[in-house]
């Protein structure tokens, strides 16, 4: 049969000979890949000090954004979590009171939004979902914790900094 | 009485209107009304949603009618043919009139509590474009208090008196109606006087948009993250049945409704003390969880059981070492 490779190698159980025995040039040679490695360049970085450029269309942390003047664009419609397939995403709605449109840019906010990071699959439906394009998902990597109730973000982490700051 | 609308025959008796002789058929003949109102008298004619094609006027005068009429106002008569969803005509014009109607209308969806059971949504979802072409300032309004349990979104309406009718037929004397003419037309009430009145809160299940809601629902939920569950209570007041529909959210009731029908219609008109009064299971008898379309958005990841069975089986044992595990965790 014709061979997919020319990687094909016979096996043979010939006697080894005495240098072959000895099994120092095999050890030499074994030794000079390794020291040959010292002068290339490494394939890995030392992640977290280092990271990786993501590509464009990565996935990552939530972020709820502001509109041009600092306001809050998210109105809890309720959409992405409507679509959110792993039901990950819960809010409250409130009024806006009077007084507060330097803050929200709907007569309705989200008072409360929460996002279980356990439970997401990071699937990208809520962006796409979102009609006041409020939410994407273009954060980092969402860092590890110890406990559950620690990957449930609230808009503490989720909200973008303000644009004053 | 013989009536062929898209080409299905069907019997109806005299007097009837085309609207009605094509929901005898049921189905995707019946035109889509957004003013008419089985249940109250004299409504329709205003909103021109209904359109359809008279290619027949009669077995006496085959003659087809010469513009396309409005089947909740146009009687049919014996051998009538109507073209719904078979003429193309019919289509467009109908698209016309949804793009018509959202002209003023703030397209604020994402904050309006009506979303998800509003029949202008759905309307504009089935027969209307994408996009508008309207590129000047829609029309504004301040929002109104009617009472202390309705608001009114003047800017959301699209005049199609039904809560004018339901005022005059329902309650006994009516406080609001339409100030002004075209354009200008707006539903309020004389001097903001409240709408005090047992039978006041209809005015909110007939309202077809989310101009007038109810405002101790504003913003409590979105409608399709609650369960929608049949209940029935003695009602003291001799008009009303109490047979509502219960929204649930968890435990808490959010809101009570009249039943509606396929038609988004009420089926029975309930009192105020029905609809703001009695937000507690222990008001109610249930009766089971409304059955809703598979097609609404209301249906999306609801269970069929009011309590959904669990997957893992309750094991004593096991919900104490969780209950262990997660102290554990916590002091941690």
């Amino acid at each position: 049969m014709e061979p997919l490779s020319n990687k094909r190698k016979a096996v043979d159980n010939k006697p080894l000979n005495l240098l072959e025995r000895s099994y120092l040039p095999a050890i030499v040679k074994g030794l000079g890949i390794t020291m040959s490695h010292f002068f290339k360049k490494p394939v890995t970085i030392s992640y977290p000090e280092q990271k990786r450029e993501f590509s464009e269309n990565f996935r990552g942390m939530h972020s709820l954004k502001r509109d041009e003047n600092g306001k809050e664009r998210c109105t809890a419609c309720g959409l992405c979590a409507l679509s959110c397939p792993a039901e990950a995403i819960t809010m409250i709605a409130a009024e806006r009171q009077p007084g507060e449109e330097n803050l929200y840019r709907e007569e309705k906010y989200a008072a409360v939004y929460e996002i279980n990071m356990l439970r997401c699959i990071f699937c990208g439906l809520c962006e796409e979902a979102c009609p006041k394009e409020a939410i994407y998902l273009d954060g980092d990597i969402v860092p590890s914790d110890y406990l559950r109730k620690d990957f449930i973000y609230g808009k503490d982490k989720l909200v973008e900094a303000p644009l004053n700051q | 009485m013989k009536v062929t609308i898209d080409g299905i025959s069907v019997e109806v008796p005299d007097g009837t209107s085309i609207l009605n002789a094509a929901r005898v058929i049921g189905g995707d003949v019946v035109p889509p009304a957004m003013c008419y109102y089985s249940k109250l008298a004299g409504s329709g004619g205003k909103c021109r949603t209904c359109l359809v094609k008279v290619s027949k006027g009669s077995e006496k005068d085959p003659r087809p009618m010469p513009k396309l009429v409005a089947s909740c106002r146009t009687t049919a008569m014996d051998g009538m043919e109507v073209q719904n969803m078979t003429s193309p005509e019919v289509i467009e014009a109908r698209k016309g009139v949804v793009e018509m109607l959202l002209i003023n209308h703030p397209l604020d969806c994402p904050v309006c509590d009506q979303a998800g059971e509003c029949d202008l949504q759905n309307l504009g979802f089935e027969h209307g474009a994408a996009k508008t072409r309207y590129e000047f300032d829609r029309r504004t309004f301040n929002r109104i208090d009617i009472g202390d349990k309705i608001q009114l979104h003047m800017t959301r309406c699209i005049l199609c008196y039904r809560c004018v009718f339901t005022a005059d037929q329902i309650t006994d004397h009516r406080i609001h109606g339409i100030l002004n003419r075209g354009d200008h037309s707006e539903i309020s009430t004389y001097i903001q006087a409240a709408v005090d009145n047992d039978f006041s809160g209809n005015v909110i299940d007939v309202c077809p948009v989310g101009a007038l809601t109810d405002k101790t629902f504003r913003f409590k939920n979105r409608v399709w993250f609650t369960k929608p569950v049949e209940a029935h209570r003695d009602c003291d007041h001799e008009k009303c049945k109490g047979e509502v529909t219960l929204w649930y959210k968890g435990d808490d009731v959010l809101r009570v409704t009249a039943r509606k029908d396929q038609y988004g219609e009420v089926e029975d008109f309930i009192c105020n003390t029905c609809r703001f009064d009695k937000k507690k299971t222990a008001d109610w008898v249930i009766e089971g969880p409304r059955k809703v379309s598979n097609h609404s958005v209301i249906s999306s990841n609801h269970y069929d059981t009011m309590k959904p069975l669990p997957v893992v089986k309750a094991n004593p044992v096991l919900q104490e070492a969780n209950k262990e595990q997660f102290e554990r965790e916590t002091r941690l």
